[in-house]
């Protein structure tokens, strides 16, 4: 049965696991996603499903146990928080080139080095421009609300499977410690042994029972192998480019200027756009749902309509790199942030819009940019 | 008369493992890689478990294992095996679980890993190859190269006020209450080799019955790494190895032995 509950972010995110039929949750405590493992741990999944959490002794050992688990066939996810995660990359890649299925959160916070607990937006270069070694993608899903932390743990392993490939839930400190209502699915049942053997017994290492062995690597010394093995890659990643991209237009149809953020800054932005609707500026918001996919055609042809465009990011300067990719310079794109922790307002991003866009909103020069952090 | 009429099945005292492939091994002619393969294999075959189990390749010069061993096996990044067994092991409990390391995977970049899973006791074997060095990048100094012994990172020998002693890790581990079998073995003569083959089964009936962690260490030879001879670095190991990484058992049934 669905439930409605006011719960936190990190916390629905945990829930929702147990209740997606999740078999193994492997993690390890860093603020601000340490609810996860311990609401996990106070839960007793064991009971409830026979779900596996386990707490490893470093977030390394942790993303190689979802990994052991993912070569099986089952579904397994870990989260972490930033230095964390920088950690897991290299287990990521492994994952990636391994091509298992497999779910990782990170509820970012502020860096470089140890940085801050607070919020930030600060690995979007991390998550989308690879990160760990090696030529592989991430599918990348960026959480907006308490909702979609619960949601998007369901999504995340629909397309781990789909694609036999890796997929991050990109979140952060906010939307991780905010609470808010939360419509929670009904349980569903893990597969069990039997029905897993029968979907992915053509690759999973679960006993080389009534068939020929199988094999999970990632190494092949064979160049041609290796470049065959990288190519295979890259087909998954335009096929989810063409399937499985993700966005939301709110308030675009009539933009002349538009607000392009996710996670957090969207849900702040839109908050802006209304603002500026009340003043009378023709305001829209783009939300890239997915981050890879990116949607670089639906932004393309915005470029057409408006007059100027912010990439609003709790960063220094990283998405928008794709937003200037992806419109060819058709029009002006600047960028808004705050970083340390700090947390934008909506009212900061209206004044950043006016200041930065609109005042310049014709002008199509490209003067030296001035700093676009506050 | 054709060879097969000489040699018949019903006559055949040795036979190659069932389940090792017909690959061609990656080894260098001398290294006891192959025999610690070999006497797995034969284990899990004559125990009837080939098709419930789940082995662990590391990464170094049995990266490749899983060429050689024909049974379901993934392979793990640097050190990690034994986080990727124990998640295998908790997600199938009636399944065998196995890693097959070297001295640095195991002992140097995976020691976290290594001293976690045997203190959480995962229902595994853990078989844990010792040569003294690394093998497949070349001959570098590994955390079990012995004192004043020369690689290609300690060309002057093994400082040990600089670069620490060799790291007797089996003892450390022998030590966590959640290990219940330790044993060291070599494989490079008959006699060793049926040794090992008991501790290994010994170790794969412990994850049969639930006992927790079983260690085998198997202190083998790299005759390439230590740039010898096969004969003479079976000869070197014997006079140099064994007298610091003394063979024998360890601990047996979760008792440590005096």
């Amino acid at each position: 049965m669905s439930e409605l509950k006011l719960m936190k972010g990190n916390e629905a995110l945990a829930e929702a696991a147990i209740r997606a039929g999740v078999d193994g949750y492997f993690g390890y405590p860093i603020t601000p996603q340490t609810e996860i493992i311990e609401y996990l741990m106070t839960e007793r999944p064991e009971l409830r499903t026979g779900m596996v959490v386990l707490q490893a002794e470093s977030e390394i050992a942790a993303i190689n146990m979802v990994y052991g688990a993912a070569s099986t066939g089952k579904k397994a996810m870990t989260s972490s928080s930033s230095p964390g995660i920088s950690l897991k990359l290299e287990g990521i890649s492994y994952l990636a080139g391994a091509e298992l299925p497999a779910v990782i959160v990170n509820v970012v916070r502020g860096g470089p080095g140890l940085g801050t607990i607070q919020p930030s937006q600060a690995d979007y270069f991390q998550s989308v421009k690879g990160g760990g070694h090696g030529d592989y993608k991430l599918y990348v899903l960026a959480p907006a609300s308490v909702q979609e932390m619960a949601d998007f743990v369901e999504d995340a392993f629909d397309i781990a499977f789909k694609y036999r490939a890796p997929v991050l839930i990109l979140s952060d400190g906010l939307i991780g410690q905010m609470m808010e209502k939360v419509v929670l699915k009904p349980q569903k049942l893990r597969m069990t042994n039997e029905e897993l053997i029968e979907k992915n017994g053509d690759w999973a290492v679960t006993g080389k029972k009534g068939r020929e062995r199988n094999i999970i690597t990632s190494l092949d010394l064979q160049s041609e192998k290796m470049e065959a093995r990288v190519r295979r890659l890259m087909k998954k990643y335009e096929q989810m480019e063409k399937e499985d991209l993700r966005f939301e237009k709110i308030n675009c149809d009539d933009a002349e200027y538009l607000i392009i953020a996710y996670g957090s800054s969207a849900r702040i932005s839109q908050k802006a756009v209304e603002l500026g609707r009340a003043k009378g500026i023709k305001v829209g918001l783009l939300r890239p749902i997915t981050l890879f996919p990116y949607p670089k055609k639906a932004l393309f042809d915005l470029a057409d309509q408006v007059k100027g465009i912010l990439s609003v990011e709790l960063n220094a300067g990283q998405m928008v790199e794709d937003v200037r990719l992806s419109v060819e310079f058709k029009v002006p794109v600047e960028h808004f942030g705050r970083t340390g922790g700090i947390i934008h307002t909506p009212e900061e991003i209206l004044e950043a819009l006016e200041q930065k866009i609109i005042k310049n909103g014709s002008i199509r020069h490209h003067k030296t940019r001035e700093s676009s952090i506050l | 008369m054709e060879v097969s009429d000489i040699i018949k099945p019903e006559n055949q005292v040795f036979c190659k493992t069932k389940l090792m492939t017909d690959n061609s091994l990656s080894y260098c002619p001398g290294c006891g890689h192959g025999t610690a393969h070999n006497l797995t294999m034969e284990v899990i075959d004559e125990m009837g478990i080939s098709e419930d189990v789940i082995g662990v390749a590391p990464v170094g010069c049995s990266v490749l294992a899983y060429d050689f061993m024909n049974i379901d096996m993934t392979q793990a990044a640097h050190g990690r095996a034994p986080a990727v067994a124990t998640a295998i092991s908790r997600l199938w409990p009636e399944k065998y679980v196995f890693t097959y390391q070297g001295d640095g995977d195991l002992a140097a970049i995976g020691t976290a890993e290594t001293i976690h899973a045997c203190n959480r006791g995962e229902n595994i074997v853990i078989i844990f190859v010792n040569n003294g060095i690394y093998g497949m990048t070349g001959g570098q100094m590994a955390p079990t190269t012995l004192a004043g012994m020369k690689s290609s990172t300690s060309p002057y020998g093994r400082d040990i006020e600089t670069m620490g002693s060799p790291l007797k890790i089996t003892e450390l581990i022998a030590n966590l209450p959640g290990v219940y079998y330790v044993s060291r073995h070599a494989v490079h003569t008959h006699k060793h080799a049926r040794k090992a083959k008991k501790a290994i089964q010994k170790a794969f009936e412990n994850t049969r019955l639930g006992k927790g962690l079983s260690f085998i260490e198997i202190v083998s030879n790299c005759n390439s790494g230590w740039k010898m001879g096969p004969n003479e670095s079976n000869i070197w190991m014997e006079e140099n190895m064994f007298p610091y990484f003394p063979l024998g058992d360890i601990k047996v049934d979760g008792i440590l032995k005096k």
